[in-house]
């Protein structure tokens, strides 16, 4: 078991024939990803790689191919675009990793998404890993762009803001042995369509994750809500680590949502919050599988 | 981005939200030419506002001694001598740091009989990714201090982005503080006009603080008497009139070098500079550097590769920071493999001439690979298997260096 993808997820690239979407279409095929149909607009009928077979709309690839869920890799000023004819298609995920979308465009499109069925992970995220058991954790579905072969299947649930962190506690994880059901990137961007919290109630009803790790960074209060959350309904061991402690109020730092801003959304804060719900905190990021294992 | 208090009047303007008749000016002499004009208009008092980017002027220094970056002046020759003073200067204030800003616009404005002062913001509420519009009773005040001593004076109007702030709402504002009659309409209009820069500009901020209500000759009238506004920089693309707009000067220069290579580069006050690959690594790296007890120099990412031009570039604006007394560099190979990433770092090392201690830390695929060349390599580079030995050698290395 593991939330949100499996092993049969059939998946459709927005943006297939472009550079990075192109390299990390690959990636995922080799990985053992069901990459059924790629989208770029005008390439209708031909095929990417002589594979994956390419369509104009995201409404005829599903009913060519029964994919169920979208990862998108366009430009930043087409990717509300890219999401909102994923909702419309009827999508049941759709995983954003583009960078650089105007928070006016989050806005929107959100806005354009309620009440639909769709989730949305991202934009500006790494993406999502439900490992497999080959090797390197081959055989599972990789959508988006971790490495692959530093996870490996097991029963720890990961959730978090932001990319190399978060490849860095998989990767504490896996040289100690430790598998993971489900790997999450939610992205940096100050709107974004999964919270912490969501991807923490998923790991609580998925009786195939035994504990969660949760990153997260400064700014906003996405942690501080898990946390509440957490306090009260959790029932498996959570440890988190917080980034940017060192950073200065009202600077951007790198990511789009992690700034401090009117006093809130500091470090202090979160790691206050984190405490309070009984969160193990990992001291340096170097620390945040062993402090996790500590409490299994 | 930011842009100044002049420009963001400006713009408010365009949507018709009032502000005292101003103009900016570069030179004492046009000041003192404006200012002229306005007292020939009737006018008895102009104000000289500094224009940087930065709060806290009117307590603010210069360092030629003139005490306050916004004068109160009675005539046109007052406004000449002030501004000879102001312009050219360098302001410090509490949030300039001692360095200041170097002051090369005036605002020369009609100073304005205030009667009552609120605060009015626009922003994105995160917690409902929709638009709030936030106002107090407390204006002059700053919103933190007032969110932390007076919360229940903050009232918070959350917008639907399909229809954008209706009429109601910005009624419901102002009446909340405390407009009545025509004042209660027109103060509603300037909620709106507000509410509609920030829109569409694409702003992520836009303050104004404070917001007056001000006794005119045709009577009472809402003023804008202060703005400050703040752009998200992943939309300027489409704002060119904005991007016109931008300050180079108010920017940090190796943070504007940084820029050109794509490089995200925020300079800090440390002296152990870093260098990563990943924003959340970035700022975690900058943590574990303090956590060993020393202080980072510098937030920087140089992106998902770490390919060779970027960490060349990287390590030219690092060692740009005279502070910056020894390097750690903390990247994640994942996609690229640590070993093609380790020659790249050599590569870009023997390119530039590393005179302080650098401590290379790499992990992910071929990291052992990688790791090894650093280790064996001729230039004084060190190697570290986990990001905890690299954080306390860099840091016991710096300790140890001489200066």
């Amino acid at each position: 078991m593991s939330i949100l993808v499996n092993s049969d997820t059939k998946v459709l690239v927005q943006g297939i024939t472009g550079h990075f979407g192109a390299q990390h279409t690959r990636l995922s095929l080799a990985y053992g990803t069901q990459i059924v149909a790629g989208i770029t607009p005008g390439k209708g009928g031909q095929r990417f790689e002589d594979k994956v077979p390419i369509f104009n709309k995201v409404t005829e690839a599903v009913e060519a191919t029964g994919a169920t869920a979208a990862v998108i890799f366009v430009p930043a000023s087409f990717a509300a675009d890219a999401i909102i004819e994923g909702v419309n298609a009827g999508l049941e995920l759709v995983v954003c990793i583009t960078e650089f979308i105007p928070a006016k465009d989050m806005i929107l499109v959100k806005r354009a998404m309620r009440g639909k069925k769709t989730r949305l992970l991202g934009p500006n995220c790494p993406g999502i890993v439900t490992p497999g058991d080959g090797p390197g954790s081959q055989g599972g579905c990789r959508i988006g762009i971790s490495p692959g072969y530093i996870h490996k299947k097991g029963h720890i649930g990961v959730a978090s803001r932001s990319g190399t962190l978060t490849y860095e506690a998989v990767w504490q994880l896996t040289q100690r042995g430790v598998g993971q059901s489900t790997c999450v990137g939610i992205g940096g961007d100050p709107v974004n369509g999964t919270s912490h919290l969501d991807v923490v109630k998923m790991f609580n009803d998925d009786p195939d994750t035994h504990g969660i790790i949760m990153i997260g960074e400064i700014g906003g209060t996405s942690e501080e809500e898990a946390a509440a959350w957490i306090k009260q309904y959790c029932r498996k061991p959570v440890a988190g680590f917080i980034a940017g402690a060192t950073a200065p109020p009202g600077r951007r730092m790198g990511h789009a949502g992690a700034i401090i801003s009117g006093g809130k959304g500091t470090a202090a804060a979160k790691i206050a919050a984190f405490q309070d719900a009984g969160i193990a905190v990992a001291p340096t990021p170097s620390h945040i599988a062993e402090t996790l294992l500590k409490l299994m | 981005m930011n842009i100044h208090e002049y420009q963001a009047k400006l713009l408010l303007g365009r949507h018709g939200v009032p502000a005292p008749t101003g103009v900016a000016c570069d030179t004492p002499l046009k000041a003192k030419d404006f200012a002229q004009e306005l007292f020939e208009q009737g006018q008895r008092r102009v104000v000289l506002k500094a224009q940087i980017h930065a709060g806290g002027r009117g307590k603010g220094t210069f360092k030629n001694g003139l005490k306050g970056g916004v004068q109160i002046c009675g005539d046109a020759e007052e406004v000449y001598e002030r501004a000879k003073k102001m312009l050219g200067g360098t302001l410090v204030t509490n949030q300039t740091g001692p360095e200041g800003r170097v002051v090369s616009h005036l605002l020369v404005e009609a100073a304005s009989d205030i009667k009552k002062e609120f605060y009015l913001a626009v922003l994105l509420d995160r917690a409902t990714s929709r638009p709030m519009v936030m106002v107090s009773t407390e204006g002059g005040m700053e919103i933190e201090t007032i969110a932390r001593e007076k919360p229940e004076k903050i009232l918070k109007e959350i917008v639907d982005p399909a229809v954008g702030l209706m009429p109601y709402q910005a009624r419901k504002l102002a009446v909340a503080l405390g407009f009545t009659g025509d004042m209660l309409h027109s103060a509603s209009k300037l909620f709106l006009g507000v509410y509609q820069t920030w829109w569409e500009n694409d702003a992520s901020l836009l303050e104004i603080n404070p917001l007056c209500v001000v006794e005119q000759p045709g009577g009472k009238a809402s003023l804008v008497v202060d703005a400050k506004m703040s752009f998200d920089d992943n939309a300027l693309y489409r704002h060119p009139d904005i991007l016109a707009m931008r300050d180079l000067a108010e920017e940090s220069p190796l943070e504007i070098e940084a820029s050109k290579y794509t490089l995200n580069y925020i300079k800090l006050d440390g002296n152990i500079a870093c260098m990563v690959n990943g924003a959340g690594l970035a700022m975690a790296t900058m943590d574990i550097i303090q956590h060993f007890g020393g202080r980072p120099a510098n937030f920087l990412d140089v992106g998902g590769g770490a390919k060779k031009e970027h960490v060349t570039a990287a390590f030219k604006i690092i060692l740009g920071d005279p502070n910056v007394r020894g390097i750690l560099v903390n990247i994640f190979g994942g996609i690229m493999q640590c070993d093609i990433i380790a020659q790249g770092i050599l590569a870009a090392a023997r390119e530039i001439d590393i005179n302080v201690p650098l401590v290379v830390r790499l992990a992910g695929a071929n990291a052992d690979i990688g790791n090894k060349m650093i280790a064996e390599s001729d230039l004084k580079v060190a190697s570290a298997s986990s990001l905890t030995e690299a954080a306390s050698k860099i840091v016991q290395a710096v300790a140890q260096s001489p200066k």
